[in-house]
């Protein structure tokens, strides 16, 4: 089960080399999201992810909003 | 894995950095004045009458000390009694906007509600600044206008 972090341990966990995946749909993405972010919408997650992510550092994951 | 529950709305709506095709889109924080007078609950209105239209503003943002915000001190309540204290000339809990509103939208709902200020907060409601409507009015136009030459 992912942990559930707030904004701030964001900005501490991308300050020690996080990486960040927006899973929403592609245009979504291409319109903004954070700053360094990949997206990997959430229907090719498991598929992708070993692919595009960094087994060696940890990911956060965010979509819109929480519900 | 992490999971950001509260997601980009939050981002955005504390009025974080973004990345994008849209990034570039005036939002209302971008557009709001951030150096606003602002007052607290126990002042007197004649104190901020002395500092709040010699700054070139007919409006001060009345704020807690972590700049939460409380009312709002309009034109017609900054004409009120000096004597007054800023808790009993305010109007209070005005309407907020967060900073990634983009200033299109913004100026629109100005129009339409006759809302000549509104305060720009982030989600836990701190001060970002005041958007004027002339200034909205203003960037939106320019907006408007630059995406008329491009098509």
């Amino acid at each position: 089960m992912p942990r559930e972090i707030d904004r701030e341990g964001v900005r501490r966990l991308v300050d020690q080399g996080a990486q960040l995946v927006e899973v929403l749909p592609a245009h979504e993405y291409e319109e903004e999201h954070l700053p360094g972010a990949v997206n990997l919408p959430l229907r090719r997650l498991e598929e992708q992810a070993a692919d595009v992510l960094d087994r060696t550092r940890a990911v956060v994951v965010y979509c819109w909003d929480s519900a | 894995m992490y999971d950001y529950v509260a997601g980009k709305l939050d981002w955005l709506a504390a009025g974080g950095p973004i990345e994008g095709t849209d990034a570039a889109t005036p939002r209302a924080g971008d557009v709001a004045r951030g150096d606003v007078p602002t007052c607290g609950l126990d002042e007197r209105l004649g104190e901020v009458q002395e500092r709040t239209r010699p700054a070139g503003f007919d409006a001060c943002v009345v704020v807690n000390q972590e700049r939460v915000v409380l009312g709002l001190l309009r034109a017609k309540e900054l004409d009120g009694d000096p004597a007054s204290r800023i808790e009993a000339a305010m109007r209070p809990g005005p309407s907020t906007f967060r900073p990634h509103v983009r200033i299109q939208e913004m100026a629109h709902h100005m129009v339409d509600h006759d809302l000549e200020n509104s305060p720009i907060t982030t989600s836990d409601g701190r001060l970002v600044g005041l958007l004027r409507r002339d200034d909205a009015l203003r960037v939106a136009h320019g907006r408007h206008q630059a995406e008329g030459d491009a098509t």
